[in-house]
């Protein structure tokens, strides 16, 4: 059974021919799409590595099947950055040393992106920490990602205003 | 994982004739079932992809006072809703206390309702497991079981339902519109779910098609908003499933406990309500003495399936705790640790 699916992805309509329906999201991005910035860690939705944006809201691509998202809109951590420009959230995790190995980082840098556009973490620490619980970080490098999630929010929220302004 | 046939049905009628074939499961966000599927616990031969039918996705007011909530309303939706967190605070903090943000995301509310059991022994197709497979025996009775159930459990099966979401909904008399093959019905959610027995692979009601379209609470489970807790002991602060829970519910007039509600998670194969302890707490005065009297009354007829003694003293405690929660005042925004004995609350002891 064949399927045709189209996708945005990072901005770019993308036309898919599935031969397979398990195909899931995360296997797509990375194996049909070469976009590999996007990490398989556990594949069982217990680590976040594979967190990417789904019509803005952040999911784990991982338990999500390909076909099942027809249409939708993806953004992953190759469509964040504007050129050489980095997303805010990327500036301030390297500000703050928001990780070692870094194999989990792109998606603290997804999931970061997506608790901040929902607001619900705002400047509180425990609020941030509660919010990024769903992305693992074996090297423990929480202390830094907890910090550049705090200033990126806060980098955000001023710019937001000076456009306002 | 085992292929299988993916089916995209443009309506409900549609939707139930093709999940009513064996072998055929249907797929809402996925994130459970995927997850089953990648393990071969589930091999299932036909999804059918839910997501896309119309007018399920909705929070509507109704006019009697309730609320009713479409099944495929995403969990992160249903808790962020400014009204519906207002009226049903208990709720909201049960479902901001489970799996993840990106989980919470995509996961929906029937689908929540169908969560299989987290019992590694079900996961394990290497070890038997009568939910998995009626008549294979049970790996638990005999294995690490500090997590399983206190009530309600068989000698067949001693797996707890996951959920944190149906432990409030149980307490507030929530009800469930299942469309079937010979049309609509409701079920308490009460009576939804289904203990082991000697069939612990039936879980609920639900026959061959039939699909969960929404599920509503009653204009009097408002009542309780001024007064509405639910806590829950996990093995970490976030992200886990519950050790034991408790949502508590209180109205209180001049004083005096009107009515309560008192329902439990982690200690059974489905959400279990405490009518025995409600009854110790209608009309009186709020007081920790009598919230462990309810306790005790609540878990009366619980007993050990295994190294999980520990749970029945550990859910009584719980429940005196998430009582005087509930007594000191539903707080004006959710914790930010949702559920967790360690957001502090003035007044309320932590070693009750």
């Amino acid at each position: 059974m064949n399927f045709s699916i189209s996708l945005t992805v990072n901005g770019a309509r993308r036309d898919i021919e599935l031969d397979d329906p398990r195909v899931t999201l995360l296997d797509l991005l990375r194996e049909r799409l070469q976009l590999t910035g996007t990490k398989k860690g556990c594949d069982r939705g217990q680590c976040g590595a594979c967190t990417v944006l789904v019509n803005g809201q952040r999911i784990n691509s991982c338990l999500a099947l390909a076909i099942s998202h027809d249409g939708a809109d993806v953004m992953t951590i190759e469509g964040v950055a504007r050129g050489d420009q980095l997303h805010p959230v990327q500036a301030a995790f390297i500000a703050h040393d928001g990780m070692q190995c870094g194999f989990c980082t792109p998606g603290q840098i997804m999931s970061a992106i997506g608790l901040i556009e929902e607001g619900q973490a705002g400047d509180d620490p425990e609020r941030v920490r509660e919010g990024m619980s769903g992305n693992l970080c074996r090297c423990g490098a929480y202390a830094g990602i907890t910090d550049a999630v705090l200033e990126a929010t806060k980098n955000l929220a001023q710019s937001d205003q000076r456009r306002s302004a | 994982m085992k292929t299988f046939d993916y089916i995209r049905p443009a309506t409900v009628s549609d939707a139930i004739a093709a999940a009513a074939e064996p072998g055929a499961v249907y797929l809402a966000a996925g994130t459970n079932l995927l997850d089953l599927m990648k393990g071969g616990v589930t091999r299932p031969d036909r999804l059918v992809d839910v997501t896309r039918l119309s007018g399920l996705d909705r929070i509507e007011r109704l006019p009697d006072g309730g609320v009713r909530i479409g099944a495929m309303v995403r969990n992160a939706d249903l808790a962020h809703d400014m009204d519906f967190a207002r009226a049903y605070p208990a709720v909201a903090e049960a479902l901001l206390s489970g799996a993840s943000a990106q989980l919470r995301n995509a996961a929906t509310v029937g689908g929540n309702l169908l969560q299989r059991t987290r019992c590694g022994y079900f996961y394990d197709t290497a070890s038997a497991c009568n939910k998995r497979e009626p008549g294979a025996g049970c790996a638990a009775r005999d294995g690490e079981n500090k997590l399983h159930a206190v009530l309600g459990w068989s000698e067949a099966c001693i797996a707890t339902h996951p959920s944190d979401f149906c432990v409030p909904l149980t307490a507030l008399d929530a009800v469930v519109e299942i469309e079937g093959r010979s049309g609509r019905r409701e079920v308490a959610l009460e009576a939804f779910h289904r203990l082991p027995g000697d069939t612990p692979e039936r879980e609920s009601v639900l026959a061959p098609g039939d699909l969960i379209v929404a599920l509503r609470l009653p204009s009097e489970a408002r009542g309780f908003s001024a007064h509405a807790r639910y806590l829950k002991v996990r093995e970490r602060t976030s992200y886990a499933f519950a050790v034991v829970s408790a949502a508590a519910c209180v109205r209180i007039e001049h004083g005096t406990i009107r009515e309560a509600r008192l329902a439990l998670g982690g200690v059974a194969a489905k959400p279990w309500r405490a009518r025995a302890a409600e009854e110790v707490l209608a009309g009186v005065r709020p007081d920790p003495a009598i919230y462990r009297k309810a306790a005790r009354a609540a878990l009366a007829d619980a007993k050990p399936s295994g190294d999980n003694a520990f749970k029945i003293e550990l859910a009584e405690r719980i429940i005196v705790r998430a009582l005087m929660l509930a007594a000191a005042g539903t707080p004006q925004r959710i914790p930010a640790l949702p559920a967790s004995p360690f957001s502090s609350v003035p007044g309320v002891l932590h070693d009750a």
